[in-house]
């Protein structure tokens, strides 16, 4: 449950005992985890949630009449609306399940796309994953739609000059990542979305990267669709939502057939459920819902601003000591950004620094992070990428550095 | 000296460390004095793709003997294509269509020979073993 407005004090040392994996070693060393852009770590109450669901709770919801099938669903449901809360969305059936971030982009853009017609323009941003790219160019090529690309500057940011000249009457949606996965660019959203809406589009947030950061409100935002992943917010995998407004979701067709999504079936004609059943075909992941909602509750409990300015001092000292090391570039450099520090050296290939990282205990992420547009940019092969969750410490990056170091003395 | 001979004396020269960083020190070294391949031999259709690191691979055949040479962008995928360059080069078709490459795995590499790993390696092994089978 979510407790009203009580929030513990942060305390690092704290909440590092609440997540088992940080206490592990790995090739001897004791793990330090920063590759949270990918996944966070769970805490060991979202990890008895799911222990206790599949022991004691298992059941499929919505259509029992028994005990247990009304227990999960009752938890199912209350899941959705500690999520509807924690995002400030106006109701509960605007906040639909689905298999992750991927999956509630890949659902706009079939449902809404069907609304959308040829010279139809939708506008996403350079720096974006390749799941807020694919989908669109894929609803693009279906209905001869135009998609248009906000450059960024060398800093990896929004070149917001060049997104007035490409929005227009024409714009039927603009998708944008509220955080770079890759630079850690926090983007000037509210801006977007109310430009935007001022000639009559729709947006889309890619919220991946932004819900266990920053507080995310809807009904500040005024967003029409904000998309995560319950596994990047320390809850488990394939599961995520999306955020729809009703009155557009009410408009648009279903994404996927099946059970659960219907209101009544014949082989003539078959009209669908009300939402958010109407785009939540079949069986969910039951444990996967109700465990968000573990891990919402959990973080709801937190210091959200000791959070933010603990990750920011963690990334500013991280990129303070990096930049001892010579030839050593970091990209992404905005004034307004998160806690990702993405980097290269001069004539070393990552893989090379991250495999050597990893044998020291330490996990990065190494490539291109899924943003090849980005990489081609910036005309590199790919970045080190440290990205810092709460639990981190300045400990860990002394560590870290001590691993580049040696590494780099290798390599060179 | 024959395969198996190059096999083992890989291994033995592993076993002499016992720390990873190490390992990889000797790796990197081997990967270091590998020749670069010719800019020519360096050409899209040579080019193995993987999502990490990238890799070349150049295949001749004489007098029914295999020759590979190799590059990759990364050092370390560069050191562990001069381990298996020192162990395949010289062999005929069928025994580098038919060899297992043991000591990979005896040495502690065979994570960067996994498909999952996204290097080149897997699909570097995998074209090397499809050129001496149609070589032999």
């Amino acid at each position: 449950m979510i407790t009203d407005g009580i929030t513990i004090p942060f305390d690092v040392s704290r909440i590092r005992k609440e997540f088992p994996t940080l206490h592990r070693q790995v090739n001897g060393k004791d793990l330090v985890y920063f590759d949270n852009g990918a996944t966070s770590q769970k805490p060991q109450v979202v990890i008895d949630a799911i222990s206790e669901y599949y022991t004691d709770n298992n059941a499929n919801i919505h259509r029992g009449v028994h005990y247990l099938s009304q227990l999960a669903t009752t938890q199912y449901e209350d899941a959705r609306k500690i999520i509807q809360q924690y995002i400030n969305a106006p109701l509960s059936e605007e906040v639909l399940f689905t298999k992750g971030t991927t999956d509630s982009i890949n659902l706009v853009a079939s449902s809404l796309g069907e609304m959308f017609s040829e010279g139809d323009e939708i506008i996403i941003s350079a720096m974006e994953h390749h799941s807020n790219i694919v989908p669109w160019q894929m609803l693009c090529e279906r209905k001869g739609c135009t998609l248009k690309v906000i450059p960024i500057n060398e800093a990896g940011e929004l070149m917001m000059d060049k997104f007035d000249q490409l929005l227009s009457a024409k714009t039927k949606l603009v998708a944008i990542t509220h955080i770079s996965n890759t630079l850690g660019t926090i983007n000037p959203v509210e801006e977007i979305i109310e430009k935007t809406h001022a000639l009559g589009g729709y947006v889309l947030i890619d919220g991946a990267q932004s819900i266990q950061h920053i507080k995310v409100d809807m009904q500040a935002l005024d967003c029409d669709f904000f998309a995560f992943s319950a596994h990047k917010v320390f809850g488990p995998t394939g599961v995520g939502i999306l955020y729809g407004k009703k009155e557009i979701l009410d408009q648009m067709p279903p994404y996927q057939g099946g059970g659960d999504m219907i209101a009544k079936v014949t082989f003539e004609k078959t009209t669908y459920n009300e939402l958010p059943h109407k785009f939540e075909a079949g069986t969910p992941n039951i444990s996967g819902g109700i465990c968000l909602g573990t891990a919402i509750s959990y973080l709801s409990e937190l210091d959200l601003n000791a959070i933010h300015a603990h990750e920011t001092e963690l990334a500013n000292y991280a990129e303070e000591k990096l930049l001892q090391f010579e030839g050593l570039r970091i990209i992404g450099t905005a004034k307004n950004k998160t806690s990702v520090v993405s980097f290269i050296v001069d004539g070393i290939h990552p893989f090379d620094l991250g495999t050597l990282l990893d044998k020291q205990g330490i996990a990065v992420r190494t490539g291109h992070h899924c943003t090849q547009p980005l990489m081609d940019f910036y005309q590199i092969p790919g970045t080190v990428r440290a990205s810092f969750a709460f639990y981190n410490t300045k400990e860990e990056i002394d560590t870290f550095i001590h691993a580049v170091e040696r590494s780099l003395n290798m390599l060179k | 000296m024959t395969l198996e001979d190059k096999q083992q004396e890989i291994i033995d020269d592993f076993a002499i460390y016992d720390d990873w960083m190490d390992k990889y020190e000797y790796i990197i070294e081997l990967g270091k004095e590998l020749p670069i391949i010719s800019d020519e031999n360096k050409t899209d259709d040579k080019l193995i793709e993987g999502c990490q690191s990238r890799v070349w691979l150049n295949t001749a055949v004489e007098d029914g003997k295999m020759s590979f040479t190799a590059d990759s962008d990364a050092i370390i995928t560069k050191g562990i294509i001069g381990l298996l360059i020192r162990v395949l080069n010289g062999e005929t078709a069928k025994d580098v269509a038919t060899t297992d490459l043991r000591f990979i795995q005896e040495i502690g590499l065979h994570e960067h020979l996994s498909p999952t790993r996204s290097n080149g390696l897997a699909s570097m092994v995998k074209k090397m073993k499809l050129s001496a089978i149609a070589a032999s």
